[in-house]
């Protein structure tokens, strides 16, 4: 699937990076950057501002207050439940994408703190199959949310995915459906629930849960849309203005609350929290 | 000559033997039956054992059945009820109120075209967010009454476009799902063609998932899948086969709740029987859903949603 084409974005393997290498080029505006800089600057470029890709975990450490998360995640893992094979198995795609990234699913849960307010947070990981919902994914959000009710604390889900596991078929789907149906138990509960979108937020997860968040902030550089500039093109062969799916679009078309550069998502949160939570 | 072709041919050639039949002096029954026998023998062979890919072409054939056809002849007195209120009106989406026997139901259907005229009018069965609002508003108007809500599916998907996503399509088909899962009335889907994705699901949260025989339901085209997972155009077959889309492999994996029949060859060779067997899938489980309160109805569409998936269970090693 055709990724990466924003200009705001740059993927950066910064562990692929030979490790005696302390520098290293951006390629937004070609300065040679300290990659420690980056690193400590949430995978900013300190020279131009062009944003590097975050992980899960790094997107994770960006938001929450340092050593306050707690996994609370289910211990389950991708199934194979229609046998599915492309190029390639599906069972070996999962096990790839788990020694990418270290992580068992597509998706990271967990209790944090932001700001010192007590949250559960969800955030997904891109490289995981392209952030993809399947029925892993669909589980997990169901349980932080439900974890959010038990706990009486906020939910927070940073999306960051490519729409459809496609190698779940039906199931996919169904997580739809689900997530939108466990999404009504936290406001029955009266829990507060923000959408974070990310680059990108498309598909199935923007026409779910995403779009169902009490307040919706994308990070500057978010991608937003539902179906993708390659189908429209394929299928009605429209043109599409520069700015289409931005974030500056669903901004102007009302999609969501509010634009919030990268450096500023921690603070803009907790304050967010405070006016939803007692602090204190 | 295809199949389908010799098969129609043998019915025009029935037809014939038939009108002769009918002057006088000429008995060409035990003629008639030989090639009826044939026919059905024929049918027999071609249809019970069609491929997924066979399957698609059916649920996509021109001459299958739209919702407003089944809506004549299902229901009695449809009350076709028009707009979002907020913005416009989507034709590929019908709405409306209706009478299945007897009892007041709202209707949703997305619906095709045959001509280029019709398709342009209903935009080829793809539904705009002003569609899925629409649909929306009748499924608030429906829990007001307590009318249940039928609906019919049938759509490539929803229309991907500049004006779609300018209207936030994404929160259109969300927030459906959400009001379905909390909606105090039965909702019975069925997917009558094509189940195509979000598109389809955005009017598919239901207390009984039904669909037609030959219909599918499908996260991607095989096209689509093709192209994205194969990197080949050609490869649908294959494509068709590992995405599970037919009625009978979905039933199979308990995602829906049953496979209506249709006659051999397709909805589109008998649509009254087609409808009739519809029909009496619609009352059988409209009636079971009835005997159930809001509460209990309620709990038992959250149950159903919150245990969807497969996944494995890690153990401690």
């Amino acid at each position: 699937m055709a990724i990466f084409k924003d200009k705001n974005y740059f993927r950066v393997d910064l562990s692929k990076e030979p490790d005696e290498s302390l520098w290293m080029r951006c390629k937004s505006c070609g300065e040679l950057v300290f990659k420690r800089r980056i690193r400590e600057n949430n995978n900013i470029c300190p020279n131009c501002g062009a944003y590097f890709f975050l992980t899960a975990k790094e997107r994770l450490e960006s938001l929450i207050d340092e050593g306050s998360f707690v996994d609370i995640s289910k211990p389950i893992m991708d199934d194979d439940p229609l046998e599915f094979t492309d190029t390639k198995p599906y069972p070996k795609r999962i096990e790839e994408a788990q020694e990418k990234t270290g992580l068992a699913s597509a998706i990271i849960l967990g209790s944090a703190t932001v700001s010192e307010i007590p949250v559960v947070i969800g955030v997904m990981e891109f490289q995981f199959i392209g952030g993809s919902m399947g029925s892993v994914m669909g589980e997990q959000i169901c349980h932080g949310m439900e974890e959010a009710i038990r706990r009486r604390v906020p939910f927070i889900l940073v999306s960051s995915s490519g729409g459809a596991r496609v190698q779940e078929g039906i199931f996919y789907l169904m997580q739809m459906a689900k997530v939108a149906t466990v999404r009504t138990r936290l406001a029955e509960e009266g829990i507060p629930f923000i959408s974070v979108m990310t680059y990108p937020t498309t598909g199935g997860v923007l026409a779910s849960i995403a779009s169902l968040g009490d307040v919706i902030i994308a990070e500057k550089g978010a991608t937003i849309g539902f179906a993708g500039r390659r189908v429209i093109k394929d299928t009605i062969a429209e043109e599409l203005p520069e700015n289409f799916q931005t974030d500056a679009f669903a901004l102007a078309h009302g999609a969501i609350d509010r634009v919030v550069p990268r450096e500023d998502l921690k603070d803009e949160l907790g304050k967010l929290l405070s006016l939803f939570v007692e602090v204190g | 000559m295809s199949d389908e072709q010799t098969l129609d041919l043998l019915e025009t050639k029935i037809k014939e033997l038939r009108e002769l039949n009918k002057m006088d002096g000429i008995d060409l029954s035990s003629e008639i039956a030989r090639l009826e026998a044939k026919l059905t023998a024929l049918r027999k062979e071609l249809y019970s054992n069609l491929s997924e890919w066979e399957r698609v072409k059916l649920a996509r054939h021109p001459a299958r059945p739209y919702a407003l056809d089944y809506i004549g002849m299902i229901f009695e007195d449809f009350y076709e009820l028009h707009g979002d209120r907020l913005s416009g009106d989507d034709q590929a989406v019908v709405t409306g109120l209706a009478r299945l026997d007897g009892t007041t139901v709202a209707v949703i259907g997305q619906q095709k075209g045959r001509s280029m005229e019709e398709n342009k009018l209903r935009n080829f069965g793809m539904p705009r967010p002003q569609g899925y609002r629409k649909a929306r508003r009748i499924m608030r108007l429906a829990e007001r009454f307590s009318f249940p809500v039928i609906t019919l599916i049938d759509t490539p998907g929803a229309y991907p476009g500049l004006a779609a996503e300018e209207n936030n399509v994404g929160e259109a088909i969300a927030v459906n799902l959400e009001t379905m899962a909390r909606l105090r009335t039965p909702i019975i889907s069925t997917v009558i063609g094509e189940g195509g994705s979000g598109g389809a699901i955005a009017i598919g949260l239901a207390d009984r998932i039904l669909m037609l025989e030959n219909a599918i339901y499908s996260v991607i085209s095989p096209e689509g899948a093709a192209a994205i997972l194969w990197k080949d155009k050609e490869r649908v077959r294959e494509a068709a086969a590992a995405l599970n889309l037919t009625a009978p492999r979905l039933y199979e994996l308990k995602v829906i709740d049953e496979v209506v029949p249709e006659p051999l060859g397709g909805a589109h060779k008998d649509p009254p029987k087609t409808a009739a067997a519809l029909k009496d899938a619609l009352l059988r489980h409209l009636s079971e859903l009835m005997e159930l309160s809001p509460d209990e109805l309620l709990k038992s569409r959250y149950d159903r949603y919150r245990g969807i998936g497969r996944y494995r269970t890690l153990t401690d090693k």
